[in-house]
Parts: C-alpha cells; structure tokens; sequence
C-alpha cells in the first residue's frame, strides 16, 4: 500500500436511524496504517455509530467507507477481517479463554496445531499465558479485558476497533491497560480505531483524536494540538479544564482581537475562528497559563478575587471573581515559594495573548 | 473461660468472651431462622394437604388390595393351603368359612366390593359375588355343593385361581394392566395380546404427541422469543401482551374457537373450499383426531416456551453475536457456536416445562382429540369417573410420575439443572 493512500477513509458518512434526525452529519476522516485514532465525545454524539458502520454493524445511510483502497459498504462484517473489542469485552462465556481465542482460527480453518501456536502467543502478549483453560467467568474484569484485546488481535487483523474498551475497569486498572494497549499498538503496528469519552484516556493513547459533538467532527488533531490550539468553544470545554469568558469583539487587528467582557475590562486574544467587531465571542484559557502578579510584559492584567481554594497536592486550584465571572479558575504550583492567598484575598492575574484563543460563541 | 482455655485448643474459633464462634453464630441466627420457618410454614402446610398427601395416596392406591383379605377375612387364611397348581378347586373347609364370610358381608352389605374388586381381575366375579350373596344364607351343608349349585362358576378352578392370587394386602395387577400385562390361567405374567393391549399404546402416543408439541412450540417460540428480547421495550411490551393474551382467556373458550375454526364445516375449511384449495366433498379433518390435539395444545402451550427462553435470551448481551460475526464467523456459525448454547437453559426450561404439562394434559385432548387425539390423561380420568377402577387410575398416574421423575433426571444429566431457568 502507498503511504499517502489513507487505510481507512470516511468519504462524507451520514447516518439516521429514524429517517428524521442525523446522528452522523457528513463524517469526514482519514486514517493512516499503522495510526492509533481515537473518537472521542460525550454520549449520543455519534462516536460508537461511526464505529458501527466501520465494524458493518451498522450501515451508512449515505456516505462510504473504504478501507485499504476498497469500498466495504456491502461487505459483509465477517468478511471485513477487522478486529473488535467490545464495551463489555464480549467473551464467549460458555468458551474456555483458549476457546475464545481459537475461534477466529476454527472459522477462518486454519490447522489446529498452527492455532494453538497463534493463540498461546497472543494470550503471552497479553500475560495470559497461563489462563487458557479457564472460562471468562472466572476472570477479572482487567484479565477479561485482555484476552478480548488478544482474541481481537490472534488473528492477525490488520485494524482493530475499540469501543470504549475500559469503560468498565476502575481508574487505577484504566490507566494500566491504557499503558499496555499503547505499548501493543506501538509492538504490533496495527491500526487502531478507539472510541471513548474520557478524553484523559484519549490524549494518553492516540496519534490523533476526534472530537465529536451531535453528529459532527468538531476538531481532528493530536492531542497536544487539540489541547494547545482548540478550533472552537466546545473542544476548549470538553478537552481538560478551561476558564470561558464571553464579550464583544471591539476591534481586530491582524491575527489578535480586542474583546470587552460585559464592560469590566477588556482583554487582548488570538483570532482564531470569530465573527467580525461587534460579534459576540468565548474566550478560552487554560487555569495553568494564568500568572499570578504578572510583570509589565503581559498585556492582559486583572484583578481577581479568592473565592475558594482546594488543596490538590501538585497544585491548588483556586477559584476567583475575574471581571464579573466567579468561575475563573488558577492552577497554583504548589512549588517551594508560592503565594500564599486566602479566601477574599485580592491578586493581580495576567496572561499572555497567544494562550488566551477568542472562539465562537454557541448561543 | 479463661486465656489458657483459649490457648489449649487454637482449633475453636472463640468470640471475645469465649463461646465458642460456631454457637455464638447459631444463637444469632435462631431469631432469623425461625422467622424464615414461620414464612414458610402456610404454603408448606397447604402443599403437605393438597398435594404430598394426595399423591402418596394415589401410590398406595395403586397396590392396595386389602378389600378381599377384609371382607373374605375367614377364607382367605384358609385358601393358603390351597394347592394353586393342581386341578382340583378348593375342599368343604373352605366352603364352610366362605359361607360364614358371605353371610356377614351380605348383612354387612360389603360383600358387593371383593366382587367388584375381583371382577378387574376375570370378569364375572361381580356377578358371582351378587347372585351366591342373595343366597348364601339358605345354604345347608355340604357348602361345597350348594355354592355350585347357586353358581357353577364355584366349580371353576379358574375363579378359585384368581381369588387365591388377589387374597394378598398388595397387588401388582393394576400396574400389570397399565402396563399391558395380564396372567394366564395357571397365574404366569404375560403380555398381553396385540389387539387387547391399550395403555403401552397410549403411553407411547402420550409421550409422541408431547414430543411434537413440545418441538413445534420451540420452533415457534424460538423467533418470536428472539425478536422479543431484541426489540425495545415500549413494543416488546406490546408484543409480550399478544403472546399473553391466550393465559387472559378461559381455556375452555379457547378450545371451543377452535372446533369452530377447524371442524369440517368450520371457518378454516370453508376459506380453503372458497379459495378453491379443496374440493366441497374433500374437506380436511383438523379436529376430533391428532392434528387437533396437537394444535390446539400448541396454542395453549406456547406461552409456557416463550416465557423462560425470551427470560434467557434477554440476558444474552447483542454484542456476543457482534463479536463473533467481527472474528470472522457467518451469520449461521454465529448463531449456532454463540447464540444457540447462550440459550440452552431457556430452551432446556420451556421444552421440559411444556412436555410435562403436555404429557398429563386433560382438557384440551378431552374435548377436540376425539379417538386418535386422546392421551392417557383421558383415560386416567374415565377410570376415575366412569368405570371407578380407582386402582388402575392410580397406576396410571403413578406411571405417569415416574416418567416425569425419569426424564427430569435425565435432564438433570445431559443439561444440570443449575443450568435451568424459568424466569
């Protein structure tokens, strides 16, 4: 295959259920070989059905799939040679662990004694070398999770699809199997398409994330993009924790753009995706790239009065009044010498203009 | 109790003030389980009534013979010294006590029973019993001689035969005829002949037309159950109504549609005649026979298999067939290595469920089964009511009982019974 031919590609997938609503509004997205993807969005926002459709499970209601330069909208999902782990690991509960992972060999008819190879190598690479014979039953849910990772893989899928596969472990466990299916994506070179709504768990593992709000792609980037340079008010909000200031755009100048929140002061941005002056805008900044009594090179200085704060060990966060808003939230690092504020205390903040990105407004 | 109580003996688990941990626990629980036992109490109580008690009545029916010894309680111990095997009929000294034992139970009024009792056993002991019992009381010595005078059946060695044979407090002679078997007239066990054996017949019919019942009600249920436990719930709902709906009506009305729906003047009938299907003077005969049996039990039993195996299939999560269809098995081999064994404790649960009622069903075969449609439940029910051969009822039953205990053994170790489940 061509590097520059994607592996996967959704051309302009639509998808309704009803024939009334859009759960899928025009899916547009290419996936490398080789790439670990992840579709990450709140619940209903379309993720798992995009999924669906690429498993065969659902079909697009307009739209196609093409996967390795082929068209599968009519192929059949047994046919599709694509690997599958499911929310609830699926495991065949009246199969032994072995079982489960001979049978994508016995139906493919591959030799028993090749098999058996196949499937003792797999369940090596998951840690489960020695829990062949027992049933899923008898598991816990993280070893579960393996042997569907491993039964996904045996194989030898060439893409793997991921349907919020953790969802079920605890956090600890989570982050565990988030290390350890990484560490088998990087091993094996397979394409993994993932799909969850944790977005801690998205920015751990993927090459590129895809951010899905009601039906549409709201941002594809990697995750250091995404969480750096968010396209819109809604990725800002949904990836990690983000201080939103609403006002009016008052003048533009190049690529900054002056904003007046509600007339308690106004606050130099990025243009990033805005109207013209007069238009309403969010402003999105992130809580740690907040100083507290910034210098005279910061343009954009305020006072902010402590409403609470909440000791996190690493950092504390604190929540402040900041032109009228009282969710203004700063990260403080909890280093050596940091400032000591108490509840009503009031603090000069500042920021600079490249970390403060004017976004659209959504109502 | 003291520390070095404790020390001696490590091996009993001791609370803090040192009872041992087993009693401690014990006196803890008694409150719980005599509450428990209470809450129990009544339905177990109204099942010792109305169903153990019954049911051991009905097996100790089935061999009970003790009418003969008590009514013929003066010959009886005498006949044992009677020689069975030679052909000579019993002599004066049991004339004698069979005249004092016939003009008790003709003042007694008793005496009409051990007739009754023997007539199952040769016909013509009834008949006997009466006609020597008006008599009896006028007879002079030599018995012998007047009692073949009042009847020459006395004379028979045969009589006498079958007499000493059921003089016993048990039989096996009801569970013999159940059975087809019958003796000769030296008393050996034989089967018997083809065309006077009934209840093998019907047993093995019993047992064919539960077969197919059962097997036509799980090829029906299954898909319906199916499409139930896949649909969501607001028309799921809907549809579980419609399957329930047959329980909401009286069975007898229900039976009844039917013989107006399939008798040959019926509506199926005219439909297929007007249709042209069938010939005026060609209609089909779909009641009073089998096929009326088996559909109309289908309907009244389907319920019985949807029920537990819509129960399983509702806990079997979409995603397994996904799973298997995403490792690369068709749609065949998914449903038969994934789904179908997922279902088995359902499928296990409706066909034993439905076989069982079907074998021991009574109204349904007693109103639209008519000579080829009906089961050993309607004769188990003519033996009660009609020709009050009670005993033979009871074996009847009692076969019937057992054959359910064989078969749920069976299946206790082909499928484990753990594995059933109702709902």
């Amino acid at each position: 295959m061509s590097n520059d031919q994607p592996y996967v590609q959704f051309k302009n997938v639509q998808k309704s259920y009803d024939g009334v609503i859009l759960v899928v509004k025009g899916f547009n997205l290419d996936v490398a070989e080789g790439e670990f993807i992840t579709m990450l969005g709140p619940s209903g926002s379309g993720k798992t059905t995009c999924l669906m459709m690429l498993a065969g499970f659902e079909t697009a209601t307009h739209g196609d799939i093409i996967l390795d330069g082929q068209s599968i909208n009519d192929v059949a999902p047994h046919k599709r040679n694509i690997g599958m782990v499911f929310q609830n690991y699926a495991l065949f509960p009246h199969m032994t662990v072995a079982e489960n992972l001979m049978f994508p060999l016995e139906v493919r008819n591959m030799p028993k004694s090749d098999a058996q190879k196949k499937v003792q190598k797999a369940l090596d690479m998951v840690q489960m070398g020695s829990f062949g014979q027992r049933r899923p039953g008898q598991l816990s849910g993280g070893q579960q999770q393996r042997v569907a990772v491993a039964r996904a893989l045996v194989f030898d899928a060439k893409l793997v699809l991921m349907d919020e596969p953790l969802g079920a472990l605890d956090k600890q466990l989570r982050e565990q199997m988030q290390y350890e299916i990484k560490h088998i994506h990087d091993n094996l070179g397979v394409t993994v398409v993932y799909v969850t709504h944790d977005q801690s768990e998205a920015l751990t593992m993927s090459d590129r994330i895809a951010v899905f709000d009601d039906g549409v792609v709201k941002q594809l980037a990697s995750p250091s993009e995404l969480y750096e340079k968010p396209d819109n008010a809604f990725v800002a909000q949904f990836i990690g924790e983000n201080n939103t200031l609403r006002g009016k755009i008052t003048s533009i100048d190049g690529n900054d753009c002056r904003v007046d929140i509600d007339g308690h002061g106004e606050m130099i941005a990025q243009a990033i995706n805005i109207g013209g002056v007069g238009d309403m805008t969010t402003l999105s900044l992130r809580p740690e790239r907040v100083w507290l009594d910034p210098d005279d090179t910061f343009p954009n200085v305020f006072e902010g009065k402590v409403e609470e704060l909440i000791y996190l060990g690493d950092h504390i966060r604190t929540r402040m009044t900041v032109c009228g808003h009282d969710e203004f939230i700063v990260k403080i690092p909890n280093s050596t010498d940091h400032k000591d504020l108490q509840v009503g205390d009031t603090t000069k903040i500042g920021w600079k203009v490249e970390d403060c990105r004017a976004l659209d407004c959504t109502d | 109790m003291n520390s070095s109580v404790k020390h001696s003996n490590p091996s009993v688990m001791v609370t803090a003030d040192g009872v041992p941990l087993m009693v401690s626990l014990s006196r803890a629980k008694r409150k719980a389980k005599i509450r428990a036992l209470l809450l129990v109490t009544p339905l177990f109580l109204f099942i010792l009534v109305t169903f153990f008690i019954p049911i051991a009545s009905m097996l100790l029916r089935s061999v009970d013979n003790e009418v003969v010894e008590e009514t013929l309680s003066r010959t009886v111990p005498i006949l044992q010294g009677w020689d069975q095997t030679g052909d000579t009929i019993p002599d004066e000294t049991v004339f004698v006590a069979l005249h004092q034992d016939f003009v008790d139970g003709y003042r007694e009024k008793t005496i009409g029973s051990p007739g009754r009792r023997l007539n199952y056993e040769k016909p013509g002991f009834s008949s006997l019993f009466r006609k020597t019992a008006r008599k009896a009381e006028k007879f002079e010595p030599p018995y012998q001689a007047a009692f073949i005078k009042a009847d020459k059946k006395w004379g028979d060695i045969n009589y006498w035969r079958v007499l000493k044979r059921e003089s016993g407090p048990s039989t096996d002679s009801y569970y013999m005829t159940a059975l087809d078997y019958g003796y000769n007239d030296i008393g050996e066990r034989v089967a018997k002949a083809d065309d006077q054996s009934i209840y093998v017949d019907l047993f093995g019919r019993t047992f064919w037309i539960s077969f197919v019942i059962t097997s036509i009600c799980l090829v029906l249920a299954f898909p319906i159950s199916y499409l139930l436990s896949i649909l969501p719930a607001k028309s799921s709902n809907l549809l579980m109504i419609l399957v329930l709906l047959p329980f909401w009506t009286s069975l007898l009305v229900r039976t009844s549609a039917w013989i107006a729906l399939l008798q040959q003047q019926g509506v199926i009938n005219d439909m297929l005649v007007w249709a042209g299907f069938l010939g005026d003077d060609n209609r089909l005969a779909m009641i009073h026979n089998q096929a009326g049996t088996i559909i109309a039990m289908v309907h009244v039993l389907l319920p019985f298999m949807v029920l537990p195996l819509y129960s399983v299939m509702k806990t079997i999560p979409q995603s397994y067939m996904r799973a298997a269809r995403s490792l690369g098995a068709n749609p065949f081999t998914a449903f038969v290595r994934v789904y179908l064994p997922g279902t088995i404790p359902g499928i296990g649960a409706g066909s034993i469920l439905v076989f069982i009622i079907s074998i021991g069903y009574y109204i349904t075969p007693a109103l639209v089964g008519g000579q080829s449609g009906t089961l050993i439940s309607n004769f188990i029910a003519y033996h009660l009511q009609s020709s009050l051969n009670w005993g033979l009822a009871a074996a009847l039953g009692a076969i019937l009982l057992f054959a359910v205990f064989a078969l749920y053994i069976l299946y206790d170790k082909i499928v484990g019974i753990d594995n059933m489940k109702l709902g």
